[in-house]
């Protein structure tokens, strides 16, 4: 138990380093903004207690929003992607529930489950950032576009980062 | 109180949401410059669309009191009308031989001013059409004063009373008066046919004279009554009388007689004395 909150503080370090010093740099495009940090948030243990849930959010949206200089933004588009969370994974629920120290990860639950569960928080989270970013409706359509491609590219980073740490995952 | 703290207790993971939600948009708010200018700016556009329809629904009731007084501002200001001064007169002296200020040496003559009123009775059903102003003797209106719109020619005042004064419309089978055209300032008397209230017949133009359909009829230079170039109407169609050489216009009247609130009741102060002085010639002719 406690490595795994050791394993996941680690993992918040990292995946913010990796955004901001590795993604942000990348320039794919008007279209294309990644935000592969969310992984923190997809694969936290199904035990984790709700308000931690929502503060480790803040927490990362935080430190994200501090390299990015968008005070605010990510953390509110965070914050809802784990508020969400809980509601998600019922909808998701195997019959019998989820077995206990399993996480909502690829490994443990497939690749089709994987998709639709992270591939909606994504959205949702991308779908906030973007609209909170251009702050008006007037260019809807562009913004949506924006929303859509970029979620893609998130979810694509989210499936590879999880097969590259399968070993340890399965140790874990 | 019990009850609401386990309401809050029981929701503790919505309110935390919440909580932490209106954290983050404080902060959007608050540090992101283009953010907060439109925050601001639609919470601006929110009570500025607010009051400007309180002040719309205000407005309605100070309407009246509104056009009274823009009626009687445009009143005062016809007065300064190039139309209103008769001329640059020379009253001066000039058999005088000594320095005169240039400036003194000529000065303009006020010919008209205006009072507003406002239309209390009207008609234009009948053969014999009359209106009611509410203005009389006391603010100065007398008899044969010519009374206008800024869109035409109204009529003339006939009776007087204290407060009250009724005019002569335009529509009435006694009224004539003098207009040209525009637009060679050949001339002839205007009469209503009592038939309908926005046509008038125009007759005794010259056959040589070319009309055209829209052509501007206005008052002529002649009249005591009438500012010359006040806009009558304009011609809808003519025809030739059997073996004279006139033509029968048919005129468009510029004046709504149907609409009529706020009107101008026009003083000629000069028109005594041009009209002793034209009675005194023809006083002469007689003898």
């Amino acid at each position: 138990m406690l490595t795994e909150i050791f394993r996941n503080i680690i993992r918040f370090f990292l995946l913010v380093l990796v955004q901001v010093l590795l993604i942000k740099n990348i320039e794919l495009g008007r279209f294309i903004n990644p935000f592969m940090y969310v992984l923190f948030i997809i694969i936290l243990p199904f035990e984790t207690p709700k308000w931690l849930l929502l503060f480790s959010a803040f927490a990362l949206g935080i430190a994200i929003d501090y390299f990015y200089d968008t005070a605010g933004m990510h953390s509110a588009a965070c914050v809802l992607m784990a508020f969400v969370r809980p509601g998600i994974l019922k909808l998701f629920s195997p019959r019998d529930g989820y077995e206990f120290g399993t996480q909502p990860t690829v490994q443990y639950l497939g690749i089709p489950w994987f998709l639709s569960y992270a591939g909606i928080l994504i959205f949702l989270h991308h779908f906030f950032l973007f609209f909170i970013e251009v702050f008006r409706f007037s260019e809807f359509f562009s913004t949506f576009l924006r929303v859509i491609i970029s979620s893609v590219f998130t979810l694509l980073l989210v499936v590879m980062a999880q097969y590259l740490f399968q070993g340890k995952k399965e140790q874990g | 109180m019990r009850n609401l703290v386990t309401f809050i207790w029981k929701h503790s993971f919505f309110a935390l949401f919440l909580i932490l939600e209106s954290v983050c948009m404080y902060l959007v708010v608050q540090n992101n410059n283009f953010q907060r200018a439109s925050f601001i700016n639609s919470s601006n556009q929110v009570s500025a669309s607010v009051l400007t329809t309180s002040k719309n629904i205000e407005d309605y009731f100070l309407l009246k009191d509104e056009n009274e007084k823009l009626a009687t501002e445009n009143a005062q200001l016809r007065a300064h009308l190039k139309e209103s001064i008769s001329a640059i007169v020379n009253d001066l002296d000039s058999s005088k031989t000594e320095y005169i200020d240039p400036i003194k040496k000529t000065i303009y003559r006020q010919k008209y001013t205006y009072t507003s009123a406002k239309v209390v009775n009207n008609s234009t059903n009948r053969r014999n059409n009359f209106l009611t102003l509410n203005k009389g003797s006391k603010q100065g209106v007398k008899k044969n004063m010519a009374v206008i719109t800024n869109t035409g020619v109204v009529g003339q005042v006939k009776e007087v009373s204290e407060n009250f004064c009724t005019v002569m419309s335009l529509l009435h089978s006694a009224t004539t008066i003098n207009v040209l055209l525009k637009k060679d300032g050949s001339f002839g008397p205007l009469h209503w046919d009592g038939e309908d209230f926005s046509f008038a017949t125009l007759s005794d133009i010259p056959t040589h004279v070319k009309l055209i359909q829209g052509d501007t009829v206005v008052t002529s230079p002649y009249s005591t009554t009438f500012p010359e170039n006040i806009m009558i109407g304009t011609v809808d169609s003519y025809v030739q009388e059997s073996r004279k050489p006139f033509f029968t216009v048919k005129v468009k009247l510029s004046t709504e007689f149907k609409k009529l609130t706020y009107v101008y009741i026009v003083n000629n102060m000069l028109k005594e004395e041009q009209e002793t002085l034209e009675n005194k010639s023809e006083t002469d002719k007689k003898e």
